[in-house]
């Protein structure tokens, strides 16, 4: 069959909303789309888990070090789900790996913020657990079969992810002077980051059309911006803090928040490399690979030996069978 | 000689309950230290599978020794107040004694963790091993509570072997890697097997209050302690390791509140927003 004839039938099945399996055709360009959105995704996972990591240690309360904990783990299962999502397009993990070491692979800017205080654990589970709700919901129909169920999987936990982060903004919020100053900050500092998590406005999006054809994405950059201005404007309510937005607005003709202007000078700039922590977290996590080098090698030489051995008793177990019987 | 048990009784039953309050405050120490170590490789581990093992392996601890705290305080609450606060050896006196006060407003000589689990976590030969000499102590040790008087101290002990058997499992499977694994690996153990093990003799050398509340005697403690060592010269000679035996001398104090200079920077840490902010909520 020819290029142009499966290209066709391709996106029919993407037109009739058929999940596209990993030993389906795909046009190259889907394939390498899906690679760098899900390894990127990926990464996020992972490097996602140092800001919060940091503050498992000092966490306030037994009941919140714990609930911390099971947070962060998830981040890293998630990380695992979707590497394993990503493999199934003929990439390996340890390719993905070299990809964030060595700068070539991107992972969500937002990381590269740092976490200062204990309320931007409330923060971060309100907001970005938030906005990563916003975009993943849609991502769980997305075309490809194996991204879509390992986002089914992921939106169950990120919403309690969410709820965890509110609650202990909440709790800040009902709290001491100092309690509230910190809760007040962090909303500050977060906010604007995390309206960068959707990425440029549509005009600079140049891949949206694209998606949206293939059905990878379903929402514009702009649309789910929105939604979450519109959600979080109404939630900050509840806290009785406010978001550093002076431009934000109820516009009662578009039936939506209206919003300040985003630096995306900033946006830029941290997305290049020059967020206050980009470097700090690649090198943690090339640290890691690098320390766990001998570790790997050790696991991977002693299941060599395992099955050698193995193999060697099965082998004298077949020669005792056809032994004769001792008398 | 009525009036004489009646005077007597109260004083051994103050005796038992002090000793008994004690001992939970020590698991309970145990529990939070080592999830604090462990936690502390959360999103640095050497592959992805096992940094989420050993998270899930200090959320167990933390799950632990919250239980641990818990029953403690309920049964300080019981007390009159101003031995209650005496008895947990408070730093800061908190508004009520409760899993956090007891966590949270204890001063490092107040701990009565073993010193072991206080040790760095070193690379991964020393977080492995330290965790495999410390889980193997806490299966037969539990086996043991499983019997106690105290049905609550009996029920969070058999809820905690669930536990403990897959770190057990899963430590002992990562002593065999590493100890049969390449020069390396094998070199990094013998280095780790040197530096925890003057401190494993802690566990076997216990404190009244032990004996006490977890009804043991010096046969029984014996017998554990060969257990122990049976138990782990057995994945070592798996792992082509030494087989190890007790020295005469070894590190204690931490049973008792005397501790390694390690304790004090785990404590600043993990304590420094309780302590900040007295009495505020979380
Ligand atoms: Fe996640
Ligand atoms: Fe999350």
């Amino acid at each position: 069959m020819d290029a142009n004839k499966l290209a066709e039938q391709f996106q029919q099945k993407i037109d009739a909303d058929i999940k596209i399996e990993p030993q389906d055709w795909m046009p190259d360009e889907y394939r390498k789309t899906l690679i760098r959105q899900i390894s990127q995704h990926a990464h996020s996972e992972i490097v996602g888990m140092l800001p919060e990591g940091n503050w498992i240690t000092r966490a306030p309360s037994l009941r919140r070090k714990a609930i911390l904990l099971a947070k962060v783990q998830d981040e890293a299962g998630h990380g695992l789900y979707l590497y394993s999502a990503a493999e199934t397009l003929g990439i390996t993990r340890d390719e993905m790996y070299y990809q964030l070491h060595s700068g070539k692979a991107k992972y969500s800017s937002i990381f590269n913020y740092p976490t200062l205080t204990w309320a931007d654990m409330g923060a971060i589970g309100w907001l970005v657990d938030g906005a990563a709700i916003m975009n993943q919901v849609p991502l769980s129909r997305c075309s490809y079969g194996p991204y879509a169920r390992a986002m089914v999987r992921i939106c169950k936990e990120e919403s309690f992810h969410q709820r965890q982060g509110f609650e202990i903004l909440l709790t800040l919020s009902k709290g001491n002077a100092a309690q509230r100053k910190m809760c007040q900050d962090a909303i500050n500092r977060w906010w604007w980051p995390s309206l960068m998590m959707f990425g440029p406005t549509d005009n600079d999006s140049p891949h949206t059309a694209q998606s949206m054809k293939w059905k990878i994405k379903r929402f514009t950059n702009d649309e789910l911006r929105q939604k979450f201005v519109d959600v979080c404007a109404e939630q900050v309510k509840f806290l009785g803090m406010t978001l550093p937005d002076k431009d934000l607005k109820w516009n009662e003709e578009r039936k939506h928040y209206d919003f300040g202007p985003i630096n995306w000078e900033e946006f830029w700039n941290v997305v290049k490399g020059n967020g206050p922590c980009n470097k700090e977290r690649l090198a943690t996590r090339v640290q890691a690979w690098e320390d766990g080098a001998w570790v790997r090698e050790a696991a991977l030489a002693y299941e060599e030996k395992k099955s050698a051995r193995k193999y060697a008793f099965q082998n004298t177990a077949k020669s005792t069978e056809n032994a004769p019987a001792f008398q | 000689m009525i009036i004489m048990q009646e005077q007597t009784m109260p004083a051994e039953k103050e005796n038992a309950q002090k000793a008994k309050i004690d001992a939970l405050l020590h698991l309970a120490d145990d529990s939070l230290i080592m999830g604090h170590r462990c936690s502390e490789w959360c999103g640095h581990g050497p592959i992805l599978e096992q940094d989420i093992a050993l998270t899930n392996i200090a959320l167990d601890f933390v799950g632990q020794a919250r239980n641990f705290y818990q029953h403690a305080a309920a049964l300080l609450q019981q007390l009159p107040n101003d031995m209650a606060l005496a008895l947990a050896d408070f730093d800061i006196t908190p508004a009520s004694i409760t899993e956090d006060s007891l966590a949270y407003l204890r001063n490092a000589n107040a701990y009565k963790n073993h010193l072991l689990v206080e040790l760095p976590n070193g690379d991964w030969a020393q977080t492995i091993l330290k965790i495999f000499f410390f889980s193997n102590y806490r299966q037969i040790l539990f086996q043991q509570l499983l019997k106690n008087s105290d049905t609550q101290l009996a029920a969070i002990a058999e809820k905690s072997l669930k536990e403990i058997q897959y770190h057990v499992k899963w430590s002992g499977e990562w002593v065999m890697r590493l100890g049969d694994g390449t020069d390396e690996s094998r070199e990094r153990m013998l280095k780790a097997i040197d530096y925890l093990w003057p401190y494993v003799g802690e566990f076997f050398n216990c404190t009244e209050y032990e004996k006490t509340a977890f009804e043991l005697d010096d046969t029984s403690i014996d017998l554990l302690k060969q257990t122990w060592l049976n138990t782990i010269n057995h994945t070592f000679q798996l792992a082509t390791l030494p087989e190890q035996t007790f020295g005469k001398w070894y590190q204690s104090g931490g049973k008792l509140g005397i501790h390694t200079e390690h304790l004090g920077y785990i404590l600043a840490e993990m304590q420094f927003l309780p302590r900040t902010y007295p009495n505020a909520e979380w």
